[in-house]
């Protein structure tokens, strides 16, 4: 559809214009990271900062990667979001199929249980977890943060994924099976393909979980840290009382890019993604 | 059963059967034994999600509630001493304390303005995004894809930074001098308030208008050809028929807010000066880990779980009410 139609000139130009304004102000904060990692030492501790530099320089990139280890903690943090992505995405559509294509006992209960368990504060079982991971000898390990994201990402994931699992015809599923098709052939072959713009959608959320994770890496990851994630790499610039300004945008400018390539690849997928969610 | 049908082999018949074990919403309930066989197939899919959970999410909840109710400090968990049960105890300890009145307040506050704020903001750009052309929706929506992919540690130090009393460009550009954002109780609730809605309005304003979206083109233009106003177009006919939306993103965008960590955490210091910016979830990780009193923090844990299951009973009906089939 094509609403634009509808609007009357003058107000559509007046639409656009305040619409690009918007879209300035909230890239802004953006523009200013990546600004801030390129300014030379003395520009950034300027009081009079301008929103251009003419002299860019990499010095602060160089002490971000000159840190100990930053290479390390980037793969670290990679290695996480990219386990619990794909590990997250299978076992949702698993569950998703099974709550969908199946009538069973408790499936009504499984489905509010799943339902339920978004809404637990996943930092308030951070004290529980702790014991946990200390008694199964998993502190200070990246199992430790993979582990529960793949639990806390889960329940949405199915949810989601619930409506594009239902979304697939049956006709389809009974040919699959009249033509001799197995139930795992199945399954892996048809369904997985036909759901996979959903799995897309989903697994932004679970990435941004993962790469966002801050809290556990900051209490799970205690003593060796060469298992250490980019949140903590970042605190290093970041002291409150005397931050190094140049260090901490260079460092979340790092830190921001993969998610941004991420969404840019998914971008189309998403949206048609949370369309086909909703519609459900 | 399934109907034989009069063409079909029995080889086919059996297949059909075979059929029958899914799910198909408009045949009967297979019965019988071939209903308990499949049974099973089912839970097999269900088992690693099952797996995973129940030991990383329920049993953890059960521990929660179970450190709350025992005394739990350095000494217990060094294995120092014997733990003892305290009953409720731990909980009358909490309820009063006045700090956790105060918390439960500003956390409660906080997250309605949270919430607030982000749906207007997500459902105002997504009506917008719907009366501009190509270049500047790609350019809006782009923007907000940014904001959104941003990691919550470096949106909260970027933040910092653009407020910064001495080097930001906002205080330049209002004129503020070297005025602190994050010294008062209330700008510093805004100023985090700020980042928040920049980071989570993009979830709100895609997941509404890919909703605008899927409305017929006719509904829309047989409103504006009788003559309602957009104000009424989007009252009478776009938010009834986006109800379901708008109560997903708004739960969701509940439950979020409510959690927030870490824009408190790193944007007020851990809480601000003498924990006057403290939410629920900074609390209870300060009391568990800053001050080793980890069965006050589990307390405020499942204070927290309490409210956001009561905000999920809410969800629950609604969807009830609104006839959705699970």
């Amino acid at each position: 559809m094509n609403p634009a139609r509808l609007v009357r000139r003058p107000w559509r130009l007046l639409a656009e214009a305040s619409a690009l304004l918007i879209a300035v102000v909230v890239a802004f904060p953006l523009y200013w990271m990546v600004l801030g990692a390129f300014k030379p030492a003395g520009e950034i501790e300027s009081s009079e900062p301008r929103p251009w530099t003419l002299d860019p320089s990499l010095d602060s990139f160089r002490r971000v990667f000159e840190q100990n280890e930053f290479g390390r903690y980037f793969v670290n943090s990679l290695v996480v979001a990219c386990t619990v992505v794909i590990a997250s995405a299978l076992i949702a559509f698993l569950a998703a199929t099974a709550v969908t294509r199946f009538r069973f006992r408790f499936r009504t209960t499984l489905l509010i249980m799943f339902l339920v368990a978004q809404m637990v504060p996943v930092e308030a079982l951070t004290i529980p977890l702790f014991f946990l991971m200390r008694d199964f000898g998993q502190l200070n390990t990246l199992g430790s943060l993979i582990l529960p994201h793949i639990a806390f990402s889960l329940p949405f994931a199915i949810w989601m994924l619930r409506g594009f699992v239902k979304a697939v015809p049956e006709a389809i599923e009974e040919a699959a099976y009249i033509d001799g098709a197995s139930r795992s052939r199945f399954l892996w072959q048809i369904l997985f393909p036909l759901v996979f713009p959903g799995l897309v959608a989903t697994s932004v959320f679970s990435f941004i979980s993962a790469w966002n994770d801050f809290l556990f890496a900051k209490s799970f990851i205690i003593s060796d840290t060469s298992q250490s994630t980019l949140p903590m790499a970042l605190l290093v610039f970041y002291k409150p009382d005397e931050p190094d300004w140049g260090g901490v945008m260079a460092a979340s400018t790092v830190m921001t890019i993969p998610v941004l390539i991420f969404f840019v690849l998914v971008q189309r997928r998403l949206v048609s993604g949370l369309g086909g969610a909703v519609k459900d | 059963m399934t109907p034989v049908t009069p063409n079909s082999s029995g080889v086919l018949e059996r297949r059909r059967v075979r059929v029958d074990r899914g799910f198909s919403r408009s045949s009967p309930r297979p019965q019988g034994r071939s209903r308990r066989r499949n049974q099973k197939t089912p839970w097999l899919y269900l088992a690693p999600a099952l797996v995973v959970l129940g030991g990383l999410l329920v049993y953890p909840v059960y521990q929660l509630g179970l450190i709350s109710f025992f005394e739990y400090t350095q000494a217990q968990v060094s294995g120092g001493e014997p733990t003892t049960f305290q009953g409720f105890g731990n909980y009358s300890e909490l309820f009063s304390d006045p700090q956790f009145w105060q918390v439960l307040l500003a956390t409660v506050v906080f997250a309605a303005a949270c919430v607030v704020s982000t749906l207007a903001v997500g459902c105002a750009l997504a009506v917008l995004l719907t009366r501009v052309r190509a270049v500047p929706r790609l350019a809006l929506m782009l923007a907000a894809l940014g904001a959104w992919a941003t990691p919550a540690i470096t949106g909260s130090t970027v933040w910092l930074f653009l407020f910064d009393p001495d080097f930001g460009p906002v205080n330049r550009l209002l004129g503020l001098g070297d005025h602190s954002w994050t010294y008062g109780r209330f700008s510093a609730f805004f100023l985090v308030l700020l980042e928040v809605v920049w980071c989570s309005f993009p979830f709100v304003m895609v997941t509404v208008y890919a909703g605008i979206r899927s409305v017929p083109a006719e509904v829309l233009e047989a409103a504006a050809l009788d003559g309602a106003s957009q104000w009424r177009i989007w009252r009478s006919v776009l938010a009834p028929m986006l109800r379901p939306i708008l109560v997903v993103v708004t739960i969701q965008s509940v439950i979020w807010d409510f959690k927030v960590f870490t824009q408190i955490y790193v944007m007020t210091n851990g809480g601000g000066i003498a924990g006057q910016n403290l939410v629920l979830n900074v609390y209870a990780y300060q009391k568990a880990f800053a001050s080793s009193q980890y069965s006050l923090g589990s307390a405020i844990g499942v204070v927290m779980l309490l409210i956001l299951l009561a905000v999920t009973l809410v969800y629950l009906r609604l969807l009830r009410r609104q006839g959705e089939e699970l």
